[in-house]
């Protein structure tokens, strides 16, 4: 069966991030992007799966800015067979993603999407569902196992109260959380194979897609610098002031 | 503890400008590099280096490789992390694509063996030494030799191992005694070899020797000295690993740094002789050896850089955390971290404008390897050769002994913190010691650098670079006030490389000794001054790039700064050491050794 793979470019994991001087996001020039965390635990579930001899081919797709390139590359070093690019420089939310998607589904028809449950950018956590939704397919949001049988899949999703184990039909939507792999890293001859395989780049045009935001960001700002504790001398104070300062209790 | 991260961008800056990226990707062969695929073959092998290898660093130190009866055991994790390591096909980068390897240029190859070593220097020796053996048997091997042991050794599935030294023949090797008698078509070899590296192991399932030894007609001294592949299990006619050969590792040796990797004696022929095969023809072991040691020696100099930037980065957040005193010349208020102090600030200075000026110098000679090897005209070949030849000395020499002293200071930033060995600090300082040591001393580079580089010559190869190095002053000029002090400084320096130059041409060989008494000052002098230059050059591309739009700014300026700091503070040491060479030789010698 095919799988489609959604990946998005982020600010790499390990940069601090900085808000614009500004006041209208955070800063991206010249810093170090990568593909965030939860697809590649995407892409992973997928090749882990192809291994497996489940799935036949893997295609992976990202939406916005042209580098987004280099992560489709990073997904297909990883063993995705080919990506798929709508490209726009435009800010893209996750309504317009998820319509993005859908649309490139609708092209592609694959029998399972994983995607990851958020992206560590803009924390939105609403493009899985999203897409979910605009297909009328089944979902598994925070999924940390998988297993297809047939025309339907068995997945262990984590919510607050635990695990919760579910059986959809597919075709169907699945978002990763962390427990569901640990990403491989990618070797050095995948890289070099990952050049030569084809990627394809469309305009949101293309799909007849309208991508203009619904949502304005008035201002981003950097969270608050923590003051000085104090030290308590007993449980009574710390319940005291609990209660009577930041009256919490 | 501080968790490596791989400098990217100052990796990326230096490929492209100092290795000149543009150039290799251009030459026969290397038509799939591109700065995307640096980005791309950086940033993974970075990631794999922060995840696997430096995790293990501290651990590896702490517990050591281990011998027990003729076993030798790798720290906890080094074999898993070896079966990843060549798993994800990293130890075939530079190898030939005909036994399983990448073909990729040594200009991205030594960047990674910059990470490999930041992140764990005692497990990388293990593919370093694995990537010598195949660079001396692709050069002077037989076809059956390369077809037998070639594709293992690119994929990691047996390591390799450099044997020359013997209790008595260190870096005199024309005391080498081991015999090889020939039997058939192979050799029986005996004999006993010291310090080899990962010489025994359990993280491949066999080991490839690479043994200096003597036949039974040699000539005396080094003109009588063979090479020779002795494998720990013989390989069967269908490539498998056959029966275990006569050697023995007899102990492993307690060293002062690099502990997870063991460092064997080796007995040859014991129960009667290890079976060896002859590489290329008899008496010209040392010669073959040399392809694979220059090779090496700029590999050790990167191992000066990788563990100088891993105790700058070490230092450097200690420096952003450690709270200690208020700001100079403030009596109340909140204590600062001692980033804010001056002479932590210029500790640090130190250490980057180091490291930045040694990367670009041992990238720049990376990218002079891929031209001397790949280039289709054989008279430029032969230019970047020599130049190759003059660098190699100067990045292995000048690297090592400038690691040791960054990763001094490195310890000198944690105050007495760094003296404990809980803080990890002193590790580097442990580790870096043995760079100036092997793959030839300082004091051995330092001679190959007057005599066979420059004395040989009459200084042609250098000189044509101090003339280069020169003509950056117009530039320097043109760049008007900002860069003024760094010119004079600058300026300053060359001459007194070429008043240097000019003084070992001519005494060289009517003074061999005196020569020799400032050979080490000098290999100093050509690395700060050719360091410098580097920094000259990196200076002006970041004036000329900080206003063009989409610059990264913030990259350009802190290397303009650093790259000031260099040709203001660290480059006027050219002066002084370019009078030690013209005028230190004789005090050097003029007490009697019986008067000590």
């Amino acid at each position: 069966m095919k799988v489609l793979v959604t990946v998005k470019r982020v600010i790499d994991p390990y940069v601090k991030v900085r808000v614009k001087s500004d006041g209208t996001g955070v800063e991206t020039a010249n810093v170090k992007m990568a593909m965030n965390p939860f697809c590649e635990i995407a892409v992973e579930q997928a090749v882990r799966m192809k291994e497996a001899g489940i799935v036949t081919e893997i295609v992976a797709v990202s939406v916005g800015v042209p580098q987004c390139q280099e992560t489709l590359r990073t997904a297909m070093a990883m063993g995705a067979d080919r990506g798929i690019l709508v490209e726009t420089t435009a800010e893209v939310q996750p309504l317009g993603v998820a319509k993005l998607v859908k649309a490139i589904i609708d092209k592609e028809q694959p029998k399972l999407v994983i995607m990851g449950k958020q992206a560590i950018d803009d924390d939105s956590n609403q493009c899985g569902q999203m897409v979910s939704a605009l297909l009328g397919w089944p979902q598994s949001a925070f999924t940390s196992a998988i297993a297809v049988n047939g025309d339907s899949a068995d997945v262990t999703r984590e919510i607050d109260g635990g695990l919760e184990k579910l059986t959809i039909k597919l075709p169907a939507v699945v978002t990763t959380d962390l427990r569901l792999n640990e990403p491989r890293y990618v070797t050095l001859p995948n890289i070099m194979k990952a050049k030569k395989k084809p990627l394809e780049v469309i305009k949101p045009e293309a799909l007849g897609v309208d991508v203009a935001p619904r949502l304005k960001t008035l201002k981003v700002e950097e969270p608050p610098k923590r003051s000085a504790g104090v030290k308590v001398a007993d449980v009574a104070e710390l319940v005291a002031k609990l209660k009577n300062e930041a009256r919490v209790i | 503890m501080s968790t490596y991260t791989a400098p990217l961008k100052d990796m990326q800056f230096a490929i492209a400008e100092f290795a000149g990226l543009e150039g290799v990707a251009a030459l026969p062969g290397c038509g799939e590099v591109s700065a995307e695929l640096v980005e791309a073959v950086l940033t993974e092998a970075g990631r794999f280096a922060q995840g696997v290898l430096d995790p293990l660093n501290r651990s590896g130190d702490k517990q050591g490789a281990q011998w027990r009866d003729g076993a030798v055991t790798a720290p906890d994790g080094f074999a898993d992390a070896y079966r990843q390591f060549t798993a994800a096909g990293w130890n075939g980068l530079a190898a030939s694509t005909d036994y399983g390897g990448q073909g990729l240029p040594h200009c991205i190859a030594l960047p990674l063996q910059e990470m490999w070593n930041s992140a764990n220097m005692a497990f990388c020796l293990c593919p370093m030494l694995t990537t010598g053996v195949q660079e001396a048997l692709t050069h002077h091997g037989s076809r059956v030799l390369l077809d037998t042991y070639m594709p293992k050794l690119v994929s990691g599935e047996w390591t390799g191992t450099m044997n020359l030294t013997e209790p008595q023949a260190g870096s005199d090797l024309s005391a080498v005694r081991t015999r090889a008698v020939p039997e058939g078509g192979h050799y029986r070899i005996q004999g006993t070899k010291i310090f080899i590296t990962w010489g025994e192991h359990d993280m491949a399932e066999n080991i490839v020797h690479l043994v200096l030894a003597r036949l039974p007609d040699a000539p005396e001294g080094v003109k009588g000295i063979s090479m020779f592949v002795v494998p720990k299990f013989l390989v069967n006619t269908d490539g498998g690993r056959g029966a275990r050969n006569d050697i023995r590792c007899v102990s492993i040796e307690h060293k002062l740094g690099i502990h997870g990797s063991p460092t064997c004696v080796l007995a040859y022929g014991d129960q009667g002789g290890a079976t060896g095969y002859l590489v290329g023809e008899p008496n010209r072991g040392l010669e073959y050896m040399f392809t694979m040691m220059n090779h090496a020696r700029l590999g050790v100099g990167m191992e000066g850089v990788a563990i100088a930037e891993r105790a700058c980065q070490h230092a450097l957040e200690y420096a952003k955390t450690r709270v200690q005193g208020r700001a100079i010349g403030q009596k109340s208020g909140d204590r600062v971290t001692i980033i804010h102090h001056p002479d932590v600030r210029r500790m640090l200075m130190t250490m980057r404008a180091q490291i930045e000026a040694m990367r670009a110098l041992g990238y720049l000679a990376a990218g002079e390897l891929d031209r001397a090897k790949r280039h289709p005209d054989a008279q430029v070949r032969a230019r970047h050769q020599s130049r190759l030849d003059l660098l190699t000395p100067v990045v292995k020499g000048w690297c090592t002994e400038l690691a040791v002293e960054i990763a001094s200071l490195g310890v000198q930033i944690h105050g007495g913190m760094g003296f404990v060995e809980e803080t990890g600090a002193a590790q580097y300082l442990r580790d870096a010691r043995i760079t100036t040591i092997y793959e030839g001393t300082t004091g051995i580079q330092a001679n190959d650098l007057i005599g066979r580089k420059v004395g040989a010559e009459q200084g042609a190869t250098a000189f044509a670079l101090i003339a280069e190095m020169r003509a950056l002053d117009a530039p320097l000029a043109a760049a008007g006030a900002p860069l003024a002090p760094a010119r004079a400084s600058f300026l300053q320096a060359v001459d007194g490389l070429e008043a240097a130059t000019r003084w070992l041409v001519d005494h060289y060989r009517a003074e061999p000794e005196a020569a020799a008494a400032v050979a080490v000052p000098y290999l100093k002098l050509f690395g700060t001054v050719a360091g410098g230059w580097l920094m000259a050059r990196a200076a002006l591309i970041a004036r000329e790039r900080r206003d063009i739009p989409g610059a990264d700014r913030a990259f350009l300026d802190a290397k303009l700064a650093t790259a000031c700091f260099y040709l203001e503070h660290l480059l006027p040491q050219a002066d002084g050491l370019s009078r030690t060479v013209t005028g230190g030789a004789a005090s050097t010698l003029a007490l009697d050794p019986s008067a000590f």
